[in-house]
């Protein structure tokens, strides 16, 4: 018999994880929005919360319009399963809660967004879960960070605050040497752009609140998994491996085999640690990855020319985007992400700070804000915000220096945003 | 039909075993709730199935409420699958007692694979899965793990097939050649 033919990519935007409601018939995903589910009795009960039945509880642990949105992230990403959370924070918090215990290290790039370092330096700290940073365009420097404490390394995919590119195979490398799972947050890229487990990730995590959603209306996150690792085998993550005392005794990485991390994070981390999506969000979020496909293209398409444009305007000093062969990127990005560099890049202004600050208010186009990812262009000022918690060494690792200015361009008319830009470059 | 991909099966192939089949032995069937041959035991109950569990070490006693047989020949009705919890070595001797007893699938669990008793299987006509889980096949291609945000890899626009009984059950629906 033939093999089941694997549908495109544009097609598992908008089907994947969704179909008619069997009750009425309604096309589109409903928003359940209950915080309950009747049981059959109590023996059905009884097996929902053995885990013995598949089927709907309560709403903090799963919810049938979150289940069509995580369906869909793990077939986009090419997954095993996925697990949505209330943001993208609340992910990494499960799937660090999963992973570690008290005293154990993580390996984590410096050039991450300003909110993952503050989570990992001060909140996972406070738990006694140990980062230590490394530099992602030198994977030499994950394996000198390595230590028999070492569970687990953390990168981007495309690095906020954008134009750095990680050589995600060669940290994948590192990770596998030190037996450690990889995960790659790949917010900035999407499935479209850059494939993660293609190139060695083992969970990947998403901040749904950007592009996946990409329309700035729903905070919400999410972890995929990638089906890769084998938890059985290591042996240093008993929440898998072990049997699991709150279900009485059972291996959940023996029950679950390939998507057991995604049953883990979410029947242990989530169920006692809470970030649950709204329904509402997840309905709104899974409305925006249907046309993911369209949308990336032309973010990338947009975020090309104007990264063009201000590469030659006489006020700018340099212009961080991968998608620029002067970037020290361009080549990985060929490799990693060849769609497309993101719409997300950084530039500097030959008047510094102040240059800097002026242009953000002078837009009128350009909405000043703390986000990315959305179909309106967003400027911003990341040392003022985004990175202004870290310290000034933390802050410049990351890219975020004072000089810089972050865009992340939207789906406007080219010669709109361009002229936005133009108008604000003029009165400095 | 002998021979074969034993790496990946057709979504529909899995769909036909499914629904072809009515009583499934269990060898290898555990009596304790945290076992995975529990879970598919009862589970596999839950949708209709007559299910056999198969432990000499249990014999007439029952799992999940069903009666458990000392070994396959033992069993006083027609079995239609033969479900392997038991390492890729001991499937061997376990498909061919499957087929001596005229079993028409041979079904082997998560990291069970033996080749070597596929081909004997296929030889005398049977069909076999290796590697697979009956009650994860059955909760992806109802659509039911999808709940637990598991990819099912099924693609449909058609509305899911609904259990007669219970709110949140669905079955498999028909098989579609």
């Amino acid at each position: 018999m033939a093999e089941d033919k694997q549908p495109g990519f544009d097609t598992l935007a908008i089907h994947a994880g969704a179909r008619p409601d069997p009750a009425t018939g309604a096309r589109v995903t409903p928003i359940y929005q209950t915080t309950s589910f009747v049981f059959d009795n109590t023996d059905h009960a009884a097996a929902l919360f053995n885990l013995e039945t598949f089927g709907n509880i309560y709403s903090r642990i799963m919810n049938p319009t979150s289940a069509v949105l995580e369906e869909r992230l793990a077939a986009l990403e090419g997954g095993t399963a996925a697990l949505a959370t209330a943001s993208g924070h609340g992910a990494q918090n499960l799937v660090f809660h999963t992973l570690m215990e008290p005293g154990a290290e993580f390996i984590a790039a410096r050039q991450l967004y300003g909110g993952s370092i503050n989570q990992f330096g001060y909140s996972f700290a406070k738990c006694g879960w140990t980062v230590k940073w490394a530099d992602t365009t030198d994977p030499d420097s994950f394996r000198a960070q390595v230590t028999d404490k070492t569970k687990a390394i953390f990168i981007e995919s495309i690095a906020n605050p954008g134009g750095v590119i990680s050589d995600i195979e060669a940290i994948a490398k590192v990770a596998q040497e030190a037996s450690v799972p990889l995960i790659v947050d790949n917010t900035l890229a999407t499935p479209y752009l850059v494939k993660p487990k293609d190139h060695g990730a083992d969970i990947i995590v998403h901040s749904l609140t950007k592009f996946l959603g990409g329309h700035g209306n729903s905070v919400g996150g999410a972890l995929v998994d990638c089906g890769t690792f084998d938890w059985m085998g290591s042996g240093r993550y008993p929440a898998l491996s072990e049997p699991c005392e709150s279900y009485h005794g059972m291996t959940l990485g023996e029950t679950f085999g390939d998507f057991a991390f995604a049953i883990a994070a979410r029947v242990l981390a989530l169920r006692d640690l809470g970030p649950a999506i709204a329904p509402m969000n997840a309905f709104l979020i899974l409305t925006g990855i249907e046309t993911l496909p369209l949308r990336m293209q032309r973010h990338c398409e947009n975020a090309l020319a104007v990264a063009e444009w201000l590469e030659r305007h006489d006020k700018v000093n340099w212009v961080n985007y991968a998608g620029l062969p002067s970037s020290a990127s361009y080549e990985l990005a060929k490799k990693y992400s060849p769609k497309g560099a993101g719409a997300v890049f950084t530039f500097g202004l030959k008047g510094g700070y102040e240059a800097g600050v002026k242009l953000v208010e002078s837009v009128e186009l350009f909405s000043h804000l703390a986000n990315i990812g959305d179909t309106r262009s967003l400027i911003i000022h990341p040392a003022s915000t985004t990175h202004r918690q870290l310290k000034d060494e933390q802050r410049a690792a990351a890219g975020a220096g004072d000089d810089v200015v972050r865009l992340s361009v939207g789906l406007e008319d080219k010669a709109d945003i361009i002229a936005d830009l133009d108008q604000a470059l003029a009165r400095l | 039909m002998s021979g074969g991909n034993h790496d990946s099966y057709p979504d529909g192939k899995i769909r036909e075993i499914l629904n072809g089949v009515r009583t499934i032995a269990v060898v290898g069937a555990s009596p304790k709730p945290s076992r995975p041959s529990y879970f598919v035991t009862k589970y596999l109950l839950a949708k209709g199935y007559d299910v056999i569990p198969v432990n000499p070490g249990h014999a007439g006693k029952e799992i999940a409420g069903a009666k458990v047989y000392g070994s396959l020949a033992e069993i006083d009705r027609a079995v239609d699958m033969v479900d392997v919890f038991r390492n890729s070595e001991d499937a061997f001797g376990i498909t061919q007692e499957a087929v001596d007893i005229g079993a028409k699938v041979v079904w082997m669990q998560l990291g069970v694979r033996n080749d070597e008793a596929a081909k004997l299987a296929e030889d005398a006509g049977l069909t076999v899965i290796m590697n697979r889980c009956p009650k994860i096949e059955y909760g992806r291609l109802s659509g039911e793990i999808g709940w637990t945000g598991v990819n099912s890899r099924v693609l449909s626009s058609r509305r899911p097939d609904m259990a007669e009984q219970g709110a949140q059950q669905r079955t498999l629906g028909p098989t579609r050649s």
